[in-house]
């Protein structure tokens, strides 16, 4: 059976403990968690949880079960397959030394990143966009010396209908 | 109307009709058990914490009611953990309530203090932490409410001291909603018009029934439509009881150590009607070639159980006895024709296997295990509850004990707890005190929670246990026999107490036999007995149960003797 990777949109809600009961259904039950990120949404008491997991379809329909089987979970999307929209942010710490400086802006202006902090010998760069595109810069990056990288993980919402049929 | 805490929490336990709790007091839960004594709630002293959990199991099983337990902080919560995980397996509704210390020192390594609702998140249906006295009527509502609806299961309330003894201004609550928790009742009809042809068209038909059919009270309806459509019926250790074990459609159980016929008609059949079960390992063996010529229809009320183990044909979520209902009511609308004699030659083969390959044993001058329960089953005229503990004496009592009706076999399936059936079967005799209540016990998880005897005198509850003493951890050893040749690493058992006088040290009365023609007076003499009873039989040590599936392998692949 072949793996793929799936984005898992999980409305839940906000009460405590919450996402370590679905942090644990993951771990105790042997699926891996790729990236995790989870924050209020604009329904008070309701926290949007984005989860990118590897499996294949027979887990990933037991994965999206289980988790619509937790109490506090309202509802689990699949978005992989459907049609809908990622991004992610990155924060990258990157080795600035004076011969290095005018092609790390090059590729920040090129990819429209910001340099959000400049140092002595760093700078400090914010990179938002779709995976892949995080991949691409991270990868030119890399041969200047990244220092440290923060990511906040995949977040995405389904597409709206863009027209009425 | 000003209530404290502990006022609200029994309020809201007579609201649930709650009248007997299994638990033990300690630091955290001091107003709680003064507020408790100044009710009519009986309340039932364990011994033990975990004897505490597993009493108020068997209570759940043996009743139908959610069982209810109360036990302390730090180690009276972590004392509680495995019989709650025992619930959480075989989907058991209870609701347990732990101390914990108070709210301004929860998080500071207090003195008995664990995070017990971290602990069990993992093995309860739902658990949780009330942090303030506002949520606690509502919490209880909602437990009691997910630990007996959807499938059932365990759910964990962890009150922190100091809201035993605040106050609040107390207002009932009527009606929860649960905006994340809707289980499915009401299947498919469209999936149950597709059951329907498949029975009609079926040469083959096998019924495999589970512990969803005792939760849902749904044998009734599940014997009528085995009856009507003449279709054999097998259960997996969960489902003993849920179709009379005397009925001639009766295969016996299935899986590893199921009946010969049971696990060929598996093999065999070309449609299997599984009802309330989950495909559990030990049931299927090696899933691919499981019922490898059937067309599969799954019933259950959990969608996580449908496609986990085996795929199936016809997936129909929803509640074992409301699906059945149906399913009776389309097949009655239908032209049948002659059922019995369409299924004449499947039963029959059925019938050659039986015959061929029966359950057997041979009797001689050392007592065979088997020999005791069959007796068990003669003088009780297989109207006993029975609950087990683990190992050979487990599977020997789901081979020779034959169930006639629900909820009359109690044991630890799905975590296999050694330790189980002894408190469970207290917790039976307090639900049910005109029932004979026998405990079908090992030499070796007797002794897991052998302290209960002094619950079972205090409370005059005269539960029977039949200890099928081998001196061995038997069902260890018989693995070790099978595939570790024979080298017995630590499972030799010999050096036990004397249970007759350890019965007798605890108020009891305890007898012994050690020759086959002495099993039947000492049940006698056991049985009808007012008391409590420890019954030793002194049994053949390297008895095996058989048949046996070696794990992992088809079940249709046995070794016989
Ligand atoms: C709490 C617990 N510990 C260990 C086991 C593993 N185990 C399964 S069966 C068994 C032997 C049980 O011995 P006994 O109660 O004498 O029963 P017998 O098999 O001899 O009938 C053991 C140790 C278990 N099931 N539960
Ligand atoms: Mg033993």
């Amino acid at each position: 059976m072949i793996k793929e990777k799936h984005v898992l949109s999980i409305l839940v809600e906000n009460q405590p403990g919450v996402l370590s009961r679905i942090a644990g259904l993951f771990s105790g039950r042997g699926y891996n968690v790729e990236s995790i990120s989870a924050a209020e949404t604009n329904v008070p008491n309701e926290t949007r949880i984005t989860i990118t997991t590897t499996a294949d379809m027979p887990a990933i329909e037991q994965i999206t079960k289980q988790l619509h089987k937790s109490i506090n979970v309202i509802k689990v999307h699949d978005l992989t397959g459907t049609d809908f929209v990622q991004r992610e942010m990155a924060l990258v710490k990157i080795k600035a030394s004076p011969e290095h400086r005018a092609e790390i802006l090059r590729i920040v202006d090129i990819f429209r990143c910001k340099v959000v902090d400049v140092g002595l010998k760093h700078y400090t760069i914010e990179i938002t966009g779709a995976q892949d595109k995080l991949s691409a810069i991270l990868g030119l990056l890399k041969p200047i010396g990244i220092k440290e990288i923060a990511r906040t993980g995949a977040i995405a919402l389904s597409r709206e209908p863009k027209n009425n049929h | 109307m000003k209530l404290t805490g502990a006022q609200i929490m029994m309020k809201a336990l007579k609201d649930e009709g709650v009248d007997t709790i299994f638990g033990y007091p300690g630091g955290a839960v001091l107003d709680l058990y003064d507020e408790l004594d100044k009710t009519d709630i009986h309340h039932i002293l364990a011994r033990h914490e975990q004897g505490a959990v597993h009493a108020a199991d068997g209570y759940a099983r043996a009743s139908g009611k959610v069982g209810v337990c109360l036990v302390t902080s730090g180690p009276g919560a972590t004392n509680a953990v495995t019989g709650i995980a025992s619930a959480n397996m075989d989907s058991i509704p209870l609701v347990v309530f732990t101390g914990q210390v108070p709210t301004h020192l929860i998080g500071n390594d207090a003195f008995q203090e664990v995070d017990i609702v971290g602990i069990t998140r993992p093995c309860t249906k739902h658990n949780y932490l009330v942090t303030r006295l506002e949520d606690l009527s509502r919490v209880i509502k909602e437990a009691f409410y997910i630990a007996r609806s959807g499938r059932p299961g365990p759910v964990l309330i962890d009150i922190p001291k100091d809201l035993g003894s605040q106050t609040i201004d107390y207002t009932p609550i009527k009606d929860i909603k649960l905006k994340s928790y809707n289980p499915t009742y009401d299947p498919n009809i469209k999936q149950l018009h597709k059951v329907v042809s498949l029975i009609k068209n079926a040469k083959k038909p096998v019924i495999f029934g589970g512990g969803g059919i005792i939760l849902s009270n749904s044998s009734k309806s599940l014997t009528e439509l085995a009856r009507k459509m003449q279709i054999p019926v097998t259960a997996s250790l969960m489902g003993l009881g849920a179709f009379p074990g005397s009925d001639p459609l009766w295969l016996g159980m299935l899986g590893m150590h199921g009946t010969y016929r049971a696990n060929m008609s598996i093999g065999n059949c070309d449609l299997l009607l599984a009802v309330g079960v989950r495909f559990d390992d030990r049931v299927t063996g090696k899933t691919d070639v499981f019922a490898a010529q059937a067309k599969i229809v799954h019933i259950d009320i959990d969608p996580t159980s449908i496609h986990k183990n085996v795929p199936v044909a016809i997936p129909v979520v929803g509640d074992c006895k409301i699906a059945l209902d149906h399913l009776n009511r389309l097949i009655d609308k239908e032209d049948l024709g002659n059922v019995a004699e369409k299924r004449k030659k499947w039963l029959d083969q059925i019938q050659q296997w039986k015959t061929s390959t029966p359950m057997t044993y041979n009797q001689k001058d050392v007592i065979k295990p088997q020999y005791v329960i069959d007796k068990l089953y003669e003088l009780t005229k297989g109207k006993a509850i029975i609950t087990t503990e683990v190992g050979q004496n487990q599977m020997w009592a789901a081979q020779y004990y034959h169930f006639d009706q629900p909820r009359h076999f109690i044991t630890s399936g799905g975590l296999g707890c050694m330790g189980f059936g002894f408190p469970a079967a207290i917790g039976a005799q307090v639900a049910c005190p005109d029932e004979l209540v026998v405990d079908i016990a090992g030499d070796g998880s007797i002794q897991m929670n052998i302290q209960e005897m002094a619950t079972a005198v205090q409370y005059g509850l005269p539960v029977k246990i039949v200890i099928l003493n081998n001196g061995y951890l038997g069902m260890v050893r018989q693995w070790q026999e099978l595939f570790y040749k024979k080298r017995y690493a630590s499972t030799n058992m010999e050096h036990a107490p004397d249970f007759v006088k350890l019965a007798q040290a605890y108020g009891a009365v305890g007898l012994r036999a050690s020759r086959p023609d002495e099993v039947e007076s000492i049940l006698k003499q056991g049985l009808f007995s007012k008391d409590t009873v420890i019954m030793d039989f002194i049994v053949e040590r390297e008895e095996n149960v058989y048949p046996m599936v070696p794990a992992g392998a088809p079940i249709t692949k046995m070794l016989l003797v």
